[in-house]
């Protein structure tokens, strides 16, 4: 059983959710190479060479990998495909974006989004918005695999020293081009490797208003999401939402306020270790999955929250 | 330019689905079904393509049983030309669908592909990435805008950290997120209207495409279900909570 594990990470750093996906690729089996693309990331090999029971890591930098471009990345996973029996990646934008495409190049399936492990072939993931667990394995000979980084205990980053070999970067397909990014500036922790997480739904008013959430997780030194609502409304940034269609958290503590708890929303959160709810409306779906429950109006719970933290 | 829009008849996702006892799978049998929501967002755009000018038809196909005509029917009253219905009894997964949806590509050489980001029912995320690998096109995945201009698209796409713009060479396959539209409601005149509509039927057999699935699921359990949690009364009460109690600060 030999994987290839894609790491996740920001051009310098190896993102957490790699050392989850790497968790996963330990229980599936012991020879373990990680590939690490970008245009210059010799940094984020280095730092993948020395996580635990990584045994090769695969460098390959290059102008065609600069932006993660899934038409790129997909014929480079491509290049090499051929030694694996399992292709894995952290399941974020990048990889749902262009492992579907190396699964259908290899003629195989893809488990998207795996939450558990049962053997080398079996796995598990949720479907219908986490109402039901689906145990899944594939007839494939090579297993395309995304993992939900939030369901597994992240691997140690050292302990490891493994040899980085370079590989060539794919030509540039000429189907898609870069034009810009606009990234949302943000100090707090990134929301899906959060410890804590205070988040804000349509009770929360405005934007304005969510500087009372802000205060809050500067206290806690959390993370701040929202719901589709908030959203939807122009509070917030769409990178800062939660849910089904939205980032999969599972943090130590989550704290929604304003958030009535709809089932796209619960698919997002409801895996967290302690979830507290204050809402206005007792009848709010939220309360049936919280921890603790709060009925209350939020403008005079978040500020005697955060002075009494 | 003609477009062509795949949809998926799926449950209805304000339905709280129940897994059967015997862990077969989900109980659909009484359960509301409609249009993916990311499939009524695939058809808005491309309905407002043909408003502006850039598209000149319509094309809507799904895969399923006989029942997913409905959904077909769904879209041509919101606008669609004309239907394609590839029927199949099996429960057809998204390198199936893909392989489908591929052949459909080559007959009708569509200048732009629509598909929904992912189904709500089997949360994949899978068949418009495959589409674009099988039909060798370039794909914009997750997008909340989409601007044709000539022989290439700029579509703009919700990444883990923003937004990101890429520009494809035409023909492309676009997946829709929640923001790219707010999808309209079909009117009574148009719904009656759409039963005129031509839809067409197919299998997979008939294209020449095997189906059967890959990705084998053996059991389908509900999840664990959450310890039943406690109400407090003060600011103070949860503070000392989740001091003591819990421990998470």
């Amino acid at each position: 059983m030999a994987t290839l594990l894609i790491a996740e990470h920001n051009g310098t750093e190896l993102a957490p959710a790699t050392l989850s996906a790497l968790t996963v690729a330990q229980q599936v089996g012991s020879d373990i190479t990680v590939l690490v693309a970008g245009a210059n990331v010799k940094a984020v090999a280095d730092a993948a060479a020395q996580c635990s029971g990584v045994g090769k890591v695969l460098l390959a930098e290059g102008d065609s990998l600069a932006y993660d471009l899934a038409e790129n990345l997909s014929e480079l996973i491509l290049s090499v495909a051929g030694d694996y029996s399992h292709i894995m990646a952290p399941s974020n934008s990048v990889s749902k974006d262009a492992m579907p495409r190396v699964a259908a190049l290899l003629d195989v399936g893809q488990l998207s989004d795996i939450t558990a492990v049962l053997s080398d072939v079996q796995f598990q993931r949720p479907i219908y918005a986490g109402n039901a667990i689906a145990t899944v394995t594939s007839n494939d000979a090579v297993k395309v695999i995304t993992v939900r980084a939030a369901a597994f205990d992240k691997a140690a980053a050292t302990g490891g020293s493994a040899a980085v070999e370079t590989l060539a970067a794919p030509a540039d397909s000429g189907l898609s081009s870069w034009v810009n990014d606009e990234l949302t500036q943000s100090e707090r922790p990134e929301l899906t490797a959060a410890e804590r997480i205070v988040s804000g739904g349509r009770g929360v008013g405005s934007g304005e208003n969510f500087a009372l959430l802000e205060a809050l997780a500067d206290k806690l030194g959390a993370a701040v999401g929202a719901s589709r609502a908030a959203v939807d409304s122009g509070f917030v940034p769409n990178d800062m939402q939660v849910g089904q269609t939205g980032k999969i958290v599972a943090p130590s503590l989550y704290m929604a306020f304003g958030i009535s708890g709809a089932i796209q929303h619960l698919a997002g959160m409801k895996d967290s270790k302690v979830i507290v709810a204050v809402n206005k409306d007792e009848e709010a779906p939220i309360f049936q999955v919280a921890d603790y429950g709060l009925v209350g109006d939020l403008f005079d719970v978040l500020p005697e929250l955060t002075e009494k933290l | 330019m003609k477009v062509l829009v795949s949809v998926k008849r799926v449950v209805d996702y304000n339905v709280k689905v129940r897994v059967n006892a015997d862990n077969s799978g989900v109980d659909l049998s009484n359960a509301k079904m409609s249009m993916n929501p990311f499939c009524e967002i695939a058809v808005e755009e491309a309905i407002r393509l043909k408003e502006k000018g850039i598209a000149n038809e319509v094309v809507v196909v799904s895969v399923g049983p006989k029942a997913a005509q409905d959904t077909l029917r769904t879209a041509l009253a919101l606008g669609a030309d004309r239907g394609i219905l590839v029927e199949t009894e099996e429960q057809v997964e998204s390198l199936g669908v893909a392989k489908v949806l591929q052949k459909v590509v080559q007959e009708e050489q569509p200048g732009l592909v629509i598909l929904g980001k992912q189904a709500i029912d089997s949360d994949n995320n899978q068949t418009g990435q495959m589409l674009a690998a099988l039909t060798g096109m370039g794909q914009g995945t997750f997008a909340s805008e989409v601007l044709v201009d000539g022989e290439s698209v700029a579509v703009t796409r919700e990444i883990d950290g923003g937004l990101q713009t890429v520009s494809l060479k035409l023909p492309a396959i676009v997946t829709t997120d929640l923001r790219l539209n707010e999808p309209r409601y079909a009117s009574l005149p148009n719904i009656m209207k759409a039963k005129k509509k031509p839809l067409e039927t197919k299998t997979p057999e008939s294209l020449g495409v095997d189906v059967k699935p890959r990705v084998k699921v053996l059991k389908v359990e509900a999840p664990e279900a959450r310890k039943a949690g406690v109400q407090v009364n003060s600011v103070a009460e949860l503070v000392g909570k989740l001091k003591a109690e819990a421990g998470v600060i």
